[in-house]
């Protein structure tokens, strides 16, 4: 599903003293199959953003077109199910929200939430344990009984299991160890190449290399860039303005030009750095 | 979430802000014990002018007061009819069964519809313009001359403000797992009582999970920095007594006498 926002804009605490903005009329289009990766500072209006995708928050002002449903402030809370379906989100810390007595039950909450039978999401659980990297054993186990990083991989098999088309990841492997992150970032991507739309909201600039085809970068509640993760990471203003920082390859690029290297773009992968300076050593 | 009037602070800037939270405390209790001295149409006027004239002090938008009588507005509403009609009367205007309706009655009820309305705007005023850590400061400086009779003043003080602290945190917590079943497809408010109920659960466990754990964590952050009973420890938020303090005190008391004056013996 395409995914399109038409100046939306999001304050909140409306008529109060504390009222903020959120989201200052943003106006962008989250392409359909693609992995969209979200930067931006902390309080920048990612979460905000991505929160609106699927109506838990409501605009202002503007509308956001989901396929073709809109979304818009009259949008009712009721019959919401049919979008949320299509919608996953692995939330900050999903682990906060296992409540159930064993990892099989809570995986099947969200199919049978969506209207699948036992057996349908049962069957699903014992596919998304394996797919999240753990084994059938684990199904039988209380989720409070696991380490983190399991806990983790259990939250994220029960957003999986409705099947969505769009997966929203927030964060999703802060706190985890190097090697659980590349195996979840390797998930979600192999998710993506079978079909699926990933929207990623990061702090993690080569996960944003390396894994996403397009990239917004949000500062205030205000959209101040979209494009190809390799062009954007090239705009010299948004760098300067520390809106932006580099992923570690353009970062030795940056470095190595100063020692008589030269790049007309920087490369944003460690492949793409070593084609370049291969290249250039060969001259 | 956010709908919760009473109970909540709204930053801002004016007399009643720089008062002495421990002077605020007391003298609301004050106040909402002299309301019940006033017992005729004049006495409650004055209480009224009185409540309006400090709303004007805090430079407070007036509908948030108005909206601090929305969580109780049913118990007033009750209580006013319980007045209006069984009030006992030698003149009814309207009598049927049990009920009785009289003139009489309409002023009893009036009455205690001033009441409510002088007691929740009043309390409302402490809240909007006292941050919650003031309170419990204040609860603590009060509670000090307890500690000759061994009540553990500072423990309490501790717990209050902990507890406080929470609050918020757990509303956010509350919101975060909230939304995190509703993408899983939760629907709160939906289908019958029980449904509804057991809606619940998913959102309880986390939260109990999670508050135990920020509890833990609060608990051994405390204990690595060293920290051991209240005794002797200094203050970080200072409560200082001033001139206009007092003389807030000698203000209320001048009310007390005219309050007095005015009431019907």
């Amino acid at each position: 599903m395409e995914i399109t926002f038409e100046h939306v804009t999001h304050s909140y605490n409306v008529n109060s003293p504390t009222a903020s903005l959120g989201l200052d009329d943003v106006s962008m289009t989250i392409k359909d199959k693609k992995f969209t990766a979200i930067v931006g500072q902390t309080g920048s209006g990612k979460s905000t953003l991505v929160r609106h995708i699927n109506a838990l928050l409501k605009p202002t002002s503007g509308t956001i077109l989901v396929g073709d449903r809109k979304i818009t402030s009259e949008t009712n809370n009721k019959n919401l199910k049919s979008l949320r379906k299509n919608i996953g989100m692995v939330f900050q810390f999903p682990e906060s929200q296992l409540f159930e007595d064993t990892v099989q039950k809570d995986i099947m909450f969200g199919p049978m939430n969506f209207g699948a039978s036992a057996r349908e999401a049962k069957a699903a659980a014992k596919k998304m344990i394996k797919l999240v990297g753990l084994d059938e054993s684990y199904l039988e186990k209380s989720p409070f009984d696991l380490s983190g990083g399991q806990m983790r991989r259990v939250a994220i098999a029960g957003v999986l299991a409705s099947d969505p088309e769009t997966i929203i990841l927030d964060e999703p492997t802060a706190g985890l160890d190097p090697v659980g992150r590349f195996e979840i970032m390797n998930l979600f991507k192999n998710l993506q190449l079978k079909g699926k739309t990933i929207i990623l909201i990061t702090h993690n600039m080569d996960d944003v290399a390396n894994f996403a085809d397009e990239m917004a970068v949000i500062h205030s509640g205000k959209l101040v860039a979209t494009g190809l993760p390799k062009d954007v990471f090239n705009q010299q203003d948004l760098l300067k303005e520390d809106l932006l920082s580099l992923p570690k390859s353009a970062e030795f690029a940056r470095e190595l030009s100063s020692q008589g290297f030269h790049f007309d773009k920087l490369p944003i992968t460690i492949t793409a750095l070593g084609k370049e300076i291969k290249q250039q050593l060969g001259d | 979430m956010d709908k919760i009037i009473l109970g909540r602070y709204l930053p801002g800037d004016s007399l009643l802000y720089h008062l002495d939270p421990r002077g605020k405390f007391l003298l609301t209790f004050y106040f909402v014990g002299i309301v019940f001295l006033a017992n005729n149409g004049a006495s409650y006027a004055f209480l009224l002018a009185f409540v309006i004239f400090a709303v004007y002090l805090s430079k407070i938008n007036f509908g948030f007061f108005i909206k601090g009588l929305r969580p109780v507005f049913w118990l007033i509403l009750f209580t006013v009819a319980l007045q209006l009609l069984f009030t006992p009367s030698n003149n009814p205007i309207w009598h049927w069964g049990i009920f009785t309706f009289s003139k009489d009655g309409l002023v009893i009820a009036g009455y205690i519809f001033m009441r409510f309305v002088l007691i929740i705007f009043i309390s409302t005023l402490l809240t909007l313009t006292t941050t919650p850590i003031e309170i419990s400061d204040s609860i603590e400086s009060i509670l000090k001359p307890l500690k000759k009779v061994n009540f553990p003043v500072t423990q309490v003080a501790l717990m209050l403000s902990i507890a406080l602290r929470f609050v918020p945190l757990l509303v956010d917590e509350t919101t975060k797992i909230m939304d995190a079943q509703r993408a899983r497809g939760v629907d709160f408010g939906e289908g019958g009582l029980i449904k509804r109920i057991k809606s619940f659960v998913p959102i309880l466990i986390p939260l109990f999970v999670s508050s135990f754990s920020i509890a833990y964590d609060l608990a051994i952050a405390m204990e690595s920095r060293g920290y051991k009973d209240g005794e002797g420890r200094s203050k970080y938020r200072v409560l200082k007594w001033e001139k206009r303090d007092t003389l807030t005190i000698l203000f209320m008391l001048g009310l007390t006498v005219i309050l007095l004056f005015l009431r019907s013996y």
